[in-house]
């Protein structure tokens, strides 16, 4: 949260000195927690995997080769192959970038309507701020993964559509915490000034409310590239996502769900790579959230 | 009371509207006919046109709309293009289905997750307090289709002791029915538990050092009574709250789980009418998952209103 000191600092208040002396407005840098340092490791070691991939995946990612079906894991393909003679391992990693452009462009979606719905809604209050929220309410009567399948019903399906679509679904969290924290903002004192000062809207929203929102915002944002990933693989799991010969985790599963019997590999790396990204991501987010917003932190420290 | 439920009721039937017009908006804006859609790409303009006409693609969309929703109203939910029946009894077969499946994984949900969360209240920092967090948080980290497939690899490949997939109605005989219902079972329950658990678990604590709580064991009230009598019966408050916003997650949940199984409930209907496109199933099916969507949180609303008496409007509580 922010605080706006630098004005307050020279007060010949002393009880409001005293309170200044208090709160420590910037803190000294403390270690990170180990859950933070966990998350880096997984989402960054993921990350960078995903990056690397077209270098260091061991086998090409989309050639068929009828000779190595079905193979278990082994030295060669140390995560076997698929129905297409196909190494996993190597198609996984290509699926890594596909799934984090997936969580990551959803997001980004989400934020970039989510959060200009929010800030109108809790600067201005009154008729905007009833019509965006009883909006956001409409979004939210319907199941997420409803609400995606509605969109992309009609379309023919590509990764590109399934991650605006989902982006699309998580519109309302993002504008209701946006608004959100705009309302506690909007009566401090430095916009109050700024208005004062007869600054234009658009420069009191976009460069005196935003920036003083964004620590709350990107700890939500990175938390909701989770639910992006796993709502954006549902939906290519469904077929209304990226489509074959791509090597889209949700896909993967998908494709691999007729082979569960002779070959469980295929459908079940993917699966724990999932698991691991999203475990990975959901440690940042906590870590990340505990150590900007040391209130929660204390309401947690007790449970 | 009586003032606050209709309140809350009335906003619920205007969601719904919003949501129908969503629906149907949402259909008809995307850059896809559905004419074209029935005849398929070998149509000729002037098939399209008729059918087009003689569906009523022609009208104004607030006239179609306004179609659409009055025989919604009154019961006449269209005919699905695909199978050429009244969408009516085919949906109401596959809520039946599917409220089967959800009302059984629910229950376990409430139990097992209330369970769960005093068990690691009552240790919570012990190991088995961290346990069962790892194990909760792997059934949410996971998607659910995930978890369908280890289920089918365990239970049926594996063990062979259920079926991969499929049906069988109660008429089969109970045992036919009930082992196709365990897998999706098994599946939906895991994935949800985290939440009820952990709710249960942190209110849990916290009531447990509350002044009232140490009143009851300094009365010298056994430690069940204290747990289960005093100090459950505050600490569920959210729970409730929680369990039934897990009913409308689980309506979420149930598209995926019953493709997986291949469970002829309304998920499976959504997806089957999307992949067949057949849109005016499509849009009775979703509009029917809104509204038990939107009737279980208002069922939340309204049960932690009569259990928490600070919400409770128009009255005070001293």
């Amino acid at each position: 949260m922010s605080r706006n000191p630098a004005p307050a600092m020279t007060t010949a208040n002393p009880a409001l000195q005293d309170v200044l002396q208090d709160a420590p407005a910037a803190p000294p840098r403390k270690p990170m927690s180990l859950q933070l340092k966990a998350g880096l490791a997984i989402t960054g070691a993921i990350i960078l995997l995903g990056l690397l991939a077209p270098w260091i995946a061991p086998h090409p990612w989309d050639t068929i080769s009828m000779r190595t079906r079905f193979l278990p894991p082994n030295a060669t393909y140390w995560l076997g192959t698929d129905e297409y003679g196909r190494d996993v391992l190597s198609r996984l990693l290509m699926g890594t970038r596909l799934s984090l452009a997936m969580g990551v462009s959803a997001t980004v979606v989400s934020l970039a309507i989510g959060v200009p719905m929010g800030l109108a809604a809790g600067y201005f209050r009154g008729w905007i701020d009833e019509a965006l929220m009883r909006g956001a309410d409409v979004l939210m009567a319907v199941p997420p993964i409803m609400l995606g399948l509605l969109v992309l019903a009609v379309t023919p399906p590509a990764l590109w559509k399934t991650a605006l679509a989902v982006g699309f679904v998580y519109i309302p969290p993002i504008a209701r915490l946006a608004r959100s924290v705009t309302l506690s903002l909007a009566n401090e004192e430095f916009i109050q000034a700024a208005r004062a000062r007869a600054e234009s809207t658009s420069y009191i929203l976009f460069r005196e409310i935003l920036p003083n929102a964004w620590p709350p915002l990107i700890v939500e944002a990175s938390l909701r590239v989770t639910y992006a990933i796993l709502l954006g693989s549902a939906l290519s799991f469904l077929g209304l996502g990226a489509q074959p010969p791509s090597s889209d985790w949700g896909l993967m599963i998908s494709e691999a769900r007729s082979f569960l019997d002779r070959a469980p590999w295929i459908a079940l790396a993917p699966g724990f790579a999932m698991c691991l990204l999203v475990i990975g991501i959901n440690l940042l987010g906590d870590g990340a959230r505990e150590r900007l917003d040391p209130r929660l932190k204390a309401r947690l420290g007790k449970a | 009371m009586v003032a606050y439920v209709a309140r809350r009721l009335v906003f619920v039937v205007l969601v719904l509207v919003a949501v129908s017009m969503l629906v149907f908006g949402i259909t008809a804006l995307l850059p896809a006919n559905v004419a074209y859609l029935i005849l398929g790409s070998f149509a000729t303009p002037e098939q399209v046109h008729a059918l087009e006409l003689k569906l009523g693609l022609t009208d104004p969309i607030w006239q179609q709309y306004l179609r659409w929703a009055g025989g919604f109203l009154s019961g006449n939910l269209g005919e699905s293009t695909l199978m050429n029946r009244p969408i009516g009894p085919i949906l109401a077969e596959a809520i039946g289905r599917s409220l089967m499946l959800t009302g059984v994984s629910f229950v376990l949900i409430a139990v097992i997750g209330v369970g769960l969360g005093i068990v690691a209240a009552l240790r919570h920092g012990r190991p088995l307090d961290h346990g069962i967090s790892v194990a909760t948080y792997l059934g949410i980290a996971v998607p659910e289709f995930f978890w369908a497939i280890v289920v089918i690899v365990i239970f049926a490949s594996w063990l062979g002791w259920l079926p991969a997939s499929g049906y069988e109605p109660l008429s089969a005989g109970v045992w036919e029915w009930a082992k196709h219902l365990i897998a999706p079972t098994i599946t939906l329950v895991f994935g949800h538990l985290a939440h009820v658990s952990r709710l249960t678990r942190s209110s849990m604590i916290e009531v447990m050092q509350s002044p009232y709580v140490t009143a009851a064991r300094a009365k010298g009230l056994p430690e069940r009574v204290v747990v289960l009598h005093h100090a459950l019966r505050n600490a569920l408050l959210p729970t409730i709250t929680v369990l039934a916003l897990d009913f409308g997650r689980l309506m979420g949940g149930i598209v995926v789980v019953e493709t997986v199984f291949a469970y002829p409930g309304l998920g499976r209907l959504v997806v089957f009418s999307i992949q067949n496109r057949d849109l005016p199933t499509l849009q009775a099916a979703i509009l029917v998952v809104a509204a038990i969507y939107a009737f279980a949180n208002l069922l939340a609303d309204l049960l932690y209103a009569r259990f928490n008496p600070k919400i409770r409007f128009g009255r005070n509580v001293a």
